[in-house]
């Protein structure tokens, strides 16, 4: 079924279509619409579903983390400060290895007040041991929650769909709303094989000493690692299903790329269209669009990235006292490599900013004209 | 691409119109995309929604700076604002007006049309007689003037997307269409 939508309403859809059982959600702009849509879902008979309503984001994660403790899919969204109160029981879920799905609308932190896009919220759990999936189309925000089950439920780990405020979560565009059966068949019903059961009672998050807890680390560590194949796995089925497949990363026009922007979100959309511009002049342009940040795909990026002659990264985040988070973790991969190339870190469209096509440009410009970055952080278009 | 900004105030349904334009140029079969300029809304504040059309998949993702059509559906926000801003040479201005297109000298080098949508949405009662609702009559007479997108695609997009008072909408995009003048003004 074709149909134009808002991106959280794709979230709603993807909920919808995943037959998530339990939802429980706290309103907050810029995430309203995910979670009006789904209790409409609900109260219409769509979603067989209990809608729990909270009273704050922490009881949101809570409730979710009960629900899923008891085998249930579990479904829930946020946004910003909702994401930061969540904060404690978000290490909470990773730890009790619940495979609960979250959209997260990117919204800039107060103060100031604001409600316009910017990654350092959910950049800001990025060690809470959620995985995290950075969408880039109305479209990708629905399929990806629907993926995110699949990975979840089989190392048993919690996953963020993330996307722009109103630049995605407000945006109507056309998207394909594929049929239940088909979904079912990709995303079958979930069996939680340590779900709570009173017939077999048992304790669970105990106190564990020393001789253990570190070991159940390296457990979360490992599925973590596991789950860099899973979403590959995952993404490719899905593209064989519904003729839309997805990766760890997108590129684009990347095979004799010299110089290479990687960005993620919204702000790689846009950046499609200056890498078409940048051909047309003489550049060889070329863009990789991180999809999935946590867990971090730094052996792809080390193998399409290396031996470049340039590379320049946007971050719509930044870690004060650092850079941004995707320069920072991009640069990280590929410091041992010795065909290292340079690497260019920009922050442009914090606080919901507009980074349009012109803004993208200027940072390829600015790039092509230098031999070497100096510094960590270049600010684009900064009123001084 | 053709790519479209809209000037209301808060209450008259800006944000509908430009999404309405969206959902019946999709059922022609072609990719759109449509966002409001989200500030603090509120009543009679002025409102921006942008909507892009194309045969292609849309990559951008910024507000539109250089639109090639404006719709205006609160002509006294001309002057108020610079809502031409940007407008690409030889650009459609729609205005939701009961004057003619002579009446808007200061547009010159754009073709203007006119058309009293305000009229319309009170004859439906569209919103109340103070404060009516026109983002369907003028979306009936955009389609007339401009050709963008076929009356029928119009009639069943405002069918899905009011809320309340469906037939009443339908029959006032109707009436737009058909009482519309495709006046062209080069002033």
């Amino acid at each position: 079924m074709q149909k134009v939508i808002m991106g959280n309403h794709a979230l709603s859809w993807g909920a919808l279509l995943s037959r998530a059982e339990v939802i429980a959600a706290y309103p907050i702009t810029p995430q309203t619409e995910v979670v009006e849509l789904l209790s409409n879902m609900c109260a219409d008979g769509d979603l067989d579903a209990q809608f729990i309503k909270v009273e704050s984001e922490h009881s949101a994660m809570a409730a979710s983390m009960g629900a899923s403790a008891a085998g249930a899919r579990t479904f829930t969204a946020t946004s910003a400060q909702g994401l930061a109160l969540m904060h404690e029981v978000l290490h909470w879920a990773t730890g009790a290895r619940l495979p609960i799905v979250m959209g997260n609308i990117n919204r800039a932190m107060a103060p100031p007040w604001t409600i316009w896009t910017e990654q350092t919220d959910s950049i800001s759990e990025r060690d809470t041991g959620w995985l995290q999936i950075y969408t880039s189309s109305i479209q990708e925000i629905m399929d990806s929650v629907i993926q995110a089950y699949k990975v979840a439920e089989q190392v048993y780990l919690p996953v963020m769909v993330v996307l722009d405020s109103f630049v995605l979560s407000h945006t109507n565009e056309n998207c394909d709303i594929p049929d239940q059966s088909k979904v079912d068949a990709y995303l079958p019903k979930f069996e939680n094989a340590y779900k709570l059961d009173v017939a077999k009672p048992a304790a669970y998050g105990g106190l564990t000493g020393p001789d253990w807890y570190y070991e159940l680390r390296y457990k979360i560590q490992k599925d973590t690692e596991r789950s860099l194949d899973l979403f590959e796995e995952t993404g490719k089925e899905f593209g064989e299903m519904f003729g839309r497949p997805y990766g760890l990363v997108e590129t684009y026009k990347l095979d004799d790329a010299e110089i290479v922007l990687v960005t993620s979100a919204s702000i790689a959309s846009t950046a499609r269209p200056v890498i078409d511009q940048l051909r047309e002049e003489g550049h060889k342009a070329g863009l990789v669009r991180i999809r999935v940040f946590r867990p971090f795909p730094s052996d792809l990026l080390r193998k399409l990235l290396q031996g470049r002659k340039k590379v320049l990264v946007i971050d719509r985040n930044i870690s004060f006292g650092m850079s941004g988070a995707f320069y920072e973790e991009t640069k990280a991969a590929l410091y041992n490599e010795k065909s290292a190339p340079p690497m260019w870190g920009y922050i442009a469209g914090l606080g919901g900013r507009d980074v349009p096509v012109d803004v993208i440009k200027e940072t390829f410009l600015e790039t092509i004209k230098e031999d070497h970055p100096e510094g960590d952080i270049i600010w684009i278009g900064v009123k001084k | 691409m053709l790519e479209i900004r809209f000037h209301g105030r808060g209450g008259q349904g800006t944000v509908v119109a430009s999404k309405a334009l969206a959902f019946a140029v999709a059922r022609e079969g072609r990719y759109v995309q449509t966002f409001p300029e989200y500030g603090v809304e509120r009543r009679g504040a002025p409102v921006v929604a942008f909507t892009r059309i194309d045969d292609e998949p849309i990559y951008i993702r910024s507000k539109i700076y250089e639109p090639d059509h404006l719709v205006v559906l609160e002509p006294t926000l001309i002057g108020a604002i610079d809502v031409t801003e940007g407008l690409k040479p030889g650009g459609w201005i729609i205005i939701n007006s009961e004057k003619k297109a002579a009446d808007f000298p200061q547009f010159k080098g754009f073709k203007v049309a006119t058309f009293d949508a305000t009229s319309v949405a009170v004859k439906y009662r569209l919103g109340s007689a103070a404060a009516p609702i026109v983002n369907t009559a003028i979306l009936g007479a955009l389609s007339k003037i401009t050709g963008f997108v076929g009356i029928d695609a119009v009639r069943e997009a405002v069918h899905e997307i009011s809320p309340v008072k469906k037939d009443e909408n339908v029959k006032a995009a109707e009436e737009a269409y058909e009482t519309a003048v495709r006046e062209q003004e080069q002033p």
